[in-house]
């Protein structure tokens, strides 16, 4: 299957807050930010975490700004985050 | 979290799991502790050290390590494939505009095999939480103050890949040799948290 993402694509990462393991992290939430590569392709580590095997994805670096954020700051944080936390921003 | 380790409950049912695992053959007694022993034996930050000192004066080998690390590695006899599976590894270049550093928000992940074994604050909860939020700040605490206009880059290792940064080569040092300039490399250097 082709990849939904390409670098320098806009997204937003997923405002979720799953009750079990996730490795998207608190502060990334619903945060609007830049792919800058894709990160090869894994299982989902939420599945994993749950004992279920996970259909392999990509994992995108994505690039956010710190006051995307935080509302504050000057610098970028690049976050891995999987291709299901994800939503594509037109 | 990497403070899950200590809670009794997980620690006692890794133990039964191994302890399974040897009853029925599938590993030998003790094999466990060994390969993480001989993982451990094998990291050192004189590897990374090793890997930016090749960078430093082939720029080929740089491209190279900064398009597509793993594949670089064997260049300088190296791999991330000592663990259990092969780990993808970015290398992230600082130049006089942008400043790297590294750090696991959600546990401690790390690049054991270019790095060795990671300091305590690096999984401290202080590092983790602070870095991502204020770096210029947690850098001056670290002695590191970059000026104004040098942007810096934060790098979350919360999935899969591992990180290691390329410093940028110290003034002066044109008439050293790789070795003599892999010298110069330190561990904080190679997170972010330190200039050469």
């Amino acid at each position: 299957m082709a990849d939904r993402f390409v670098p320098g694509d806009r997204v937003r990462t997923r405002s979720v807050d799953p009750a079990g393991h996730t490795r998207l992290p608190r502060y990334a939430r619903g945060a609007l930010g830049t792919v800058v590569e894709r990160a090869g392709v894994h299982p989902l580590a939420d599945d994993r975490a749950r004992g279920l095997p996970g259909a392999a994805e990509p994992v995108w670096h994505v690039r956010f700004e710190a006051t995307e954020l935080f509302g504050t700051g000057d610098h970028a944080v690049t976050v891995e985050v999987w291709d299901s936390y994800l939503e594509a921003v037109s | 979290m990497s403070s899950d380790h200590g809670s009794s409950a997980i620690s006692e049912r890794v133990r039964r799991v191994e302890a399974l695992l040897e009853q029925r053959g599938v590993i030998a007694a003790g094999e466990v502790d060994r390969r993480i022993e001989e993982f451990l034996a094998g990291g050192s930050p004189a590897n990374g050290a090793r890997i930016v000192a090749r960078a430093w004066v082939d720029d080929g080998f740089r491209d190279r390590l900064l398009a597509d690390a793993n594949a670089a590695l064997p260049e300088v006899g190296l791999s991330m494939a000592g663990g259990i599976q092969e780990q993808r590894l970015k290398v992230v270049a600082n130049s006089a505009t942008e400043h790297h550093v590294l750090v696991c928000t959600l546990c401690s992940c790390y690049p054991i095999a270019l790095l060795g074994p990671s300091p305590s604050w690096y999984k401290s909860e202080a590092y983790r939480s602070r870095v991502v939020r204020d770096p210029r700040g947690v850098l001056a605490e670290f002695g590191t103050t970059l000026p104004d206009d040098v942007r810096i880059s934060v790098w979350d290792a919360s999935a899969e890949s591992r990180y290691m940064v390329l410093p940028v080569r110290p003034a002066g040092t044109g008439s050293l040799s790789e070795t003599e300039l892999a010298a110069l490399v330190t561990r904080n250097g190679l997170i972010g948290t330190a200039l050469l």
